[in-house]
């Protein structure tokens, strides 16, 4: 437990010596807060005041109000939890495929193995978005955890692939044998000697993935074939531009702006504190300084 | 050579073999779909132009070209057949053959992607090239910078942003469809300049997404092209440095991208639902978008071979212009 914590602590000081990265690792924080404290902190009014609708920022509402006179800053709060639950399982489920797949398709070789990669290929030709925009319409999703399972469905084929190809190039190396020849058994030759070899590829995955579920989300819920709740920040955009014409109202600009502005940070955050994963990772890449 | 061992014919069974799949999986989705979709369609027909509910049912079964009540290998059989006859089935909302529907969206799309891919391809490249030859210039941070935001910002949003800024706000440009009601369609020169003008924000939209990527990639391949022996004496030789970075430098640092090229073209493509929605722009991607929100079965089945084998026959050129342009490649 204890070297546990020297690691996470030894790592988060790599990503704080790059500027960009510490960026990316705050960003990252900043918006986990957001989705878990965040709602508790601040409540969320959802009475209808069409008086007050499409109110430009003010001190009491410092985003402004959206088509019905609620406050669009609650409803960025609210909604930010369903943006993380969907990323956050998206990844999780995905990864777990991938490595699944990937694992069984590099040890056992032969038949499966080529199975395994036509399948891969096969999803990778096949466009992914609309295979995502289709299924997740046709279920009649409900809620974020099923949206997840459901893009993660098409999200594990590329790291399933890094994780096959990368355990067939380690079991020739010497340490694998070595430990074979020692007679280690199987599960301990994957968990012990094989796993933190493909650690680095599954956390630039799981950001990865997380990244590509918000904006397939995002945008599926943009063309509003899934009706999540109206805080969620791609229900705000579909909306603000298609349902409500905010978009056409100049006062109401930050009911289009704010949800747009979250995304684009979050990504933006999630792209830095993965460049400084990826040093942490390799130190090749870590500038001199 | 045997022919049977050609790299180009693996590559070409594996793709029959995507399609196949691609097919199947519609053929499956159709029949799996909760409910009867039969009896929802011919509800739809019967309220609509008035017949009897038989006679609704058997409209239905023509246009989805599925009947439930033959066993599912004669309806696969029969699903096949069809498609390979070219029979998409019928579109519930448009009440028009699928296949009529992809004519007219297709050249629009393809238009629209086309046209963006050219004008990011060829800035990108003048951006990576200019950053690789001078080195310490403004303009690499600046482009970093920049290609590292794009990669942040889904290209829907920056649709979205155009619109709203330079359609709604600003009104330069409309705000829907690919060409106005009062010109004459055809080759005479205010509809050409009427379909630029309606292209002008999907395109630029692609345009400013893909810009980055192309600068980022082309500034990598020059960068390692620079330090072949054959600039140095290209150098050496006291060549014109104009000649340096078109010929030699330019010339070779294009080609690992022109690969890039056919498959950009296939991503963008199967990725239009949504820049096409947000312009209302009646591609293949606005009637896809609208097809699964309406789940119109027979036009979700259509549009989603068609971008399968757009896909594919992109990814197949891009094997193709690979194996051709650099020899030392072999294709796999």
């Amino acid at each position: 437990m204890k070297t546990l914590w020297r690691n996470i602590i030894e790592s988060l000081g790599i990503i704080s010596r790059n500027r960009r990265a510490f960026f990316g690792l705050l960003g990252v924080v900043f918006f986990i807060l957001m989705a878990t404290a965040g709602p508790l902190i601040i409540p969320l009014n959802m009475t209808a005041d069409y008086v007050d609708r499409f109110q430009p920022p003010s001190l009491s509402h410092i985003l402004g109000t959206d088509y019905a006179g609620r406050d669009i800053f609650q409803q960025l709060v609210h909604g930010s939890t369903d943006i993380m639950l969907i990323a956050f399982s998206t990844a999780l489920f995905g990864i777990l495929l991938a490595v699944i797949i990937g694992i069984l398709a590099g040890l056992s070789g032969g038949r499966v193995d080529m199975l395994i990669m036509r399948v891969i290929d096969v999803f990778l030709t096949v466009p992914a978005f609309p295979v995502m925009a289709i299924f997740a319409a046709l279920f009649r999703i409900r809620d974020p955890v099923t949206f997840g399972l459901v893009l993660a469905i098409w999200s594990w084929p590329g790291l399933a692939r890094a994780i096959r190809s990368q355990i067939l190039s380690l079991r020739k190396r010497e340490f694998i044998e070595a430990a074979e020849i020692m007679g280690m058994s199987t599960s301990h030759i994957m968990f012990k000697e094989l796993m933190p070899n493909i650690i680095p590829y599954i956390t630039i995955n799981f950001i990865n993935i997380a990244r590509g579920a918000i904006t397939a989300s995002v945008g599926i819920m943009l063309l509003g074939l899934v009706p999540l709740s109206v805080t969620n920040w791609g229900m705000m955009l579909n909306l603000a531009t298609f349902q409500t014409g905010a978009i056409y109202v100049p006062s109401a600009l930050s009911y289009l702006l704010s949800p747009m502005i979250a995304i684009i940070l979050f990504q933006y955050s999630l792209i830095c504190f993965g460049g400084g994963i990826d040093e942490m990772f390799d130190p090749r890449l870590r500038v001199q300084s | 050579m045997k022919l049977m061992f050609h790299p180009l014919v693996k590559k070409l069974a594996i793709s029959v073999v995507t399609i196949f799949v691609a097919l199947t999986f519609t053929f499956i989705l159709v029949r799996q779909m909760p409910g009867d979709i039969v009896h929802t369609w011919a509800m739809n027909i019967m309220q609509q132009q008035g017949v009897t509910y038989n006679e609704a049912r058997e409209m239905a079964k023509a246009m989805l070209n599925y009947d439930p009540n033959v066993p599912i290998a004669v309806q696969y059989f029969k699903y096949m057949k069809g498609l390979l006859s070219g029979n998409l089935g019928t579109s519930l909302t448009y009440r028009i053959p699928v296949s009529v529907i992809i004519v007219q969206a297709l050249p629009w799309t393809v238009f629209v992607c086309t046209l963006s891919l050219i004008i990011s391809f060829v800035i990108g490249v003048l951006l990576g090239t200019t950053i690789a030859w001078k080195r310490k210039t403004i303009l690499e941070p600046v482009v970093t910078l920049y290609a590292s935001i794009t990669q942040a910002v889904p290209d829907f949003l920056i649709a979205l942003l155009l619109l709203v800024f330079f359609g709604v706000s600003l009104r330069w440009f409309p705000l829907r469809g690919a060409y106005s009601a009062d010109t004459v369609p055809g080759f005479n020169i205010p509809f050409m300049l009427d379909v630029l003008y309606h292209a002008a924000l999907p395109v630029l939209a692609y345009t400013l997404q893909y810009i980055g990527s192309w600068a980022l990639a082309m500034k990598a391949s020059a960068t390692s092209v620079l330090g072949e022996d054959y600039i140095a004496v290209a150098e050496a030789r006291g060549l014109k440095q104009k000649r340096i970075i078109v010929r030699y430098l330019a010339g070779n640092a294009i080609l690992p991208l022109v690969t890039s090229l056919a498959i950009a073209f296939g991503t963008i493509v199967g990725g239009s639902m949504l820049v096409e929605t947000v312009f209302g722009y009646p591609g293949i991607g606005y009637f896809f978008g609208q097809a699964i929100a309406t789940r119109d079965y027979s036009l979700i089945q259509g549009l989603f071979l068609l971008t399968t084998v757009v896909m594919i026959l992109a990814n197949l050129t891009a094997d193709i212009i690979y194996s051709k342009i650099d020899p030392r490649i072999k294709l796999e």
